[in-house]
């Protein structure tokens, strides 16, 4: 095994020196990812089809793990001197990737010096602006699988229940009102959600033109401190406790757990990512619909615009000129609108750049599939503010964690709602703080 | 027990006979808590490109949080709780079956089994037997009139991730139960029955003293797994939820060190925690093991 890898390497070494100039030599490029199942076949369908586009580089995809423990494995290789080129990083993993220095290097930057042009304007702007360098305003890292939570609802409980199927949920109140319908006509779940601290503060706060935190959600530098406790995000989960203490709202889990409750049929409204449409679309044995996120009409300025999550490419440092060649290259693939907008159409995952929005509409994907352009409306929705482009804040996972905590307690009726969001503020802030230490 | 004393003719020898177990010691002991100790003084980001001494600090913001302590109270409970009710029916099971004559071979093996199924594959099976509106147990509970729901209920969530654990452990305290079993001499046993002693009373003036190295190993052996093993349960089957009412000291550490990239607090987590298990043992050897009959 190290004989044959020792060979590999330096067969390699010799071809690259000795027959650098001839067709046949090729730079392996390693690229790990996270994306498992059937989305890992359509990542490594599109490292394929680049490598038989061309000769000198070859892309290597890697499954390592869900994304904590890609992202752990990247820094440990990274801190051993033996860093992939490409690494996929979660969207609350950005400000720590943005802290690693000479460790990665900016995909804005590899472009440059490879020589590739990338115009940066042909993102989606609220997708461009979560992985932008504050200060320069370029891309850090290349957009790749984004989604947003967007709200679907079962549309044959809907008719069971006296609703309008072709309607969805509005407004919380609306939600609420349906929810308790969905209750009284027999379900024993009305509304659930996944990824609470996502969907219910995070996204809530912009949707609802409020910042997450100050300093436009850290975007401004790492002294930002949480505000996620405003009285408008406590009257929301005062409003959601109250839904909880009256049965027509039930708590899943921290993560994904509330997709399997949607789709088999137990509860009629989910709030959760648009990434899970592949999985509710082969297995939900009902008519069902999407809506945009619901919002209070009664708030200034709502709805505004919603913010990602999922992951985006990340190059790291220390790498040769002629390897950087190939990424630019490979980076600057995956973000045609073909290639795009196929990922987008297969995964659920948003269309990253306009082109790739448009060429789905000219296909006619969403006449096909309806809603399915939801999750892109809530982006472009309105030109995203200073704080709400997305969160750039140090320790997020640990923050994410406090936050389940805390509204877990409310949930279980052990705490009231300001008491809760109180608390997971002063705990997030601290973890903010000793953030701040150790950036530089 | 006589001791005997033997000298090697020259120091070297010894030394050269200890070296592989001294060397395996140092490298996987010694290194790795070192590195610790000396991680858990520093403040450090990610990738490691900046480090700064802090000193104590990252222990005293330890210390200072009510909800580490609260993790350490929530260890200690778990670990009680598996330690013992997993010595409890592992010797119930083992004296049961040392009685069986026939099939004895069958009931051993499927005792055995749990003992080969990975942990996290543990906790996945009973979270599908309690996992509310699909597992069969929740079922049978709601029919009974109790609302399973462990990703609310912290103290069913606790139950959850004990019963996982034990159930694994059972199958190990087990195997070393019946063999110490098998080990008594029949001939005591015999001679107590004609004297006209009860079941119960052979057990107890016979058997169980006779056990006690067994026990006490066993002790040590399943307070360490509690403490250490247990993680992987709890990672598949609450994530330390809800709350923090499964989060234990080694969960900790591993979410703060991998998930959250906070090597500082990590690594003072597990100097605390190698100082908790060490304290322990310490303890059981010095005053428990008084009371083993060898």
């Amino acid at each position: 095994m190290l004989f044959t890898f020792a060979t590999r390497r330096l067969v390699t070494a010799v071809a690259l020196t000795a027959l650098a100039p001839l067709a046949g030599a090729t730079t392996d490029l390693q690229f790990w990812h996270s994306m498992d199942g059937s989305l890992g076949e359509r990542v490594n369908a599109i490292a394929n089809q680049f490598n038989a586009s061309q000769k000198e580089y070859k892309i290597i995809p890697v499954y390592k793990g869900n994304y904590d423990e890609s992202l752990s494995a990247a820094i440990a290789a990274s801190r051993s001197g033996t860093a992939p080129h490409i690494v996929q990083v979660f969207e609350v993993g950005t400000a720590t990737m943005m802290q690693a220095g000479k460790a990665i290097k900016p995909v804005s930057q590899v472009m440059k010096e490879a020589g590739e042009v990338l115009d940066e304007k042909m993102f989606i702007p609220a997708i461009a602006g979560y992985y932008s360098d504050s200060k320069t305003g370029h891309l850090v890292s290349m957009p790749f699988n984004s989604s947003t939570p967007v709200l679907y609802y079962n549309k044959d409980a809907f008719k069971k229940a006296g609703l309008n199927p072709d309607q969805p949920p509005r407004s919380w109140q609306e939600l609420a009102a349906a929810a308790a319908k969905l209750k009284a006509s027999g379900m024993s779940c009305g509304y659930t959600t996944g990824w609470q601290g996502w969907v219910l503060l995070e996204n809530f706060s912009t949707w609802h033109n409020l910042p997450y935190a100050s300093l436009d959600n850290g975007f401004g530098g790492t002294g930002a401190v949480l505000q996620f406790n405003s009285p408008l995000h406590v009257k929301h989960i005062e409003f959601l406790a109250k839904m909880a203490k009256d049965g027509t709202f039930t708590y899943a889990g921290r993560k994904d757990e509330a997709t399997p409750r949607f789709y088999s049929g137990e509860c009629g409204i989910m709030t959760g990512s648009s990434g899970s449409l592949a999985n509710i679309r082969k297995n939900a044995r009902f008519d069902y619909g999407i809506g945009m996120m619901p919002y209070y009409p009664d708030v200034k300025g709502a709805p505004q615009n919603a913010i990602i999550g999922g992951a985006s490419l990340w190059v790291m440092g220390g790498k040769s000129q002629a390897e950087y060649k190939g990424v630019a290259r490979f980076l600057k693939r995956v973000a045609t609108p073909a290639v795009a907008a196929e990922w987008h159409q297969n995964t659920g995952y948003l269309p990253v750049t306009v082109a790739a929005f448009d060429l789905s509409r000219k296909q006619g994907f969403y006449e096909k599939n309806p809603g399915s352009d939801v999750a892109a409306r809530q982006m472009l929705n309105k030109p995203p503010k200073s704080y709400t482009r997305g969160l750039r804040l140090g320790y997020m996972p640990q923050i994410r964690t406090v936050v389940d905590e805390e509204l877990e307690s409310v949930w279980a009726g052990k705490q009231t709602p300001r008491a809760a969001l109180d608390t997971a503020v002063s705990r997030g802030n601290e973890l903010l703080r000793r953030f701040e230490k150790t950036a530089h | 027990m006589m001791s005997h004393r033997f000298h090697f003719p020259e120091r070297g020898l010894g030394l050269l006979l200890m070296l592989p177990q001294l060397l395996i010691t140092v490298i996987f002991f010694v290194w790795p808590a070192g590195q610790a100790l000396w991680e858990s003084t520093r403040l450090q980001d990610a990738f490691g490109l900046s480090s700064t001494f802090v000193g104590l600090d990252n222990f005293a913001s330890l210390f200072r949080d009510p909800l580490y302590l609260q993790t350490v109270r929530t260890t200690l409970l778990f670990s009680v709780l598996v330690a013992s009710l997993g010595l409890l029916v592992a010797l119930l099971l083992a004296v049961m079956a040392n009685r069986v004559v026939r099939a004895s071979a069958f009931y051993r093996t499927i005792l055995i089994l749990p003992y080969a199924v990975a942990p996290s594959i543990a906790a996945v099976l009973w979270l599908f037997l309690f996992s509310p509106g699909l597992g069969w147990i929740s079922y049978l509970l709601a029919q009974c009139g109790i609302d399973w729901n462990h990703v609310l209920n912290g103290g069913q969530a606790l139950t959850l991730v004990v019963l996982a654990s034990t159930w694994k452990q059972i199958s190990y305290n087990f195997l070393f139960f019946l063999a110490a079993l098998q080990a008594i001499p029949t001939s005591l046993l015999e001679a107590a029955a004609i004297d006209g002693a009860s079941p119960l009373r052979r057990f107890r003036d016979i058997v169980f003293p006779l056990l006690s190295p067994t026990s006490f190993f066993l002790l040590v052996v399943n307070l360490v797994y509690a403490f250490f093993d247990t993680f992987a349960v709890i990672d598949a089957a609450t994530g330390g939820g809800p709350g923090k009412s499964t989060e234990t000291l080694i969960f900790k550490v591993y979410s703060e060190g991998f998930k959250g990239l906070d090597l500082g607090s990590s690594a003072a987590q597990s100097v605390i925690l190698m100082l908790l298990v060490g304290a322990l043992t310490l303890v059981q050897f010095r005053y428990v093991e008084r009371k083993v009959q060898y």
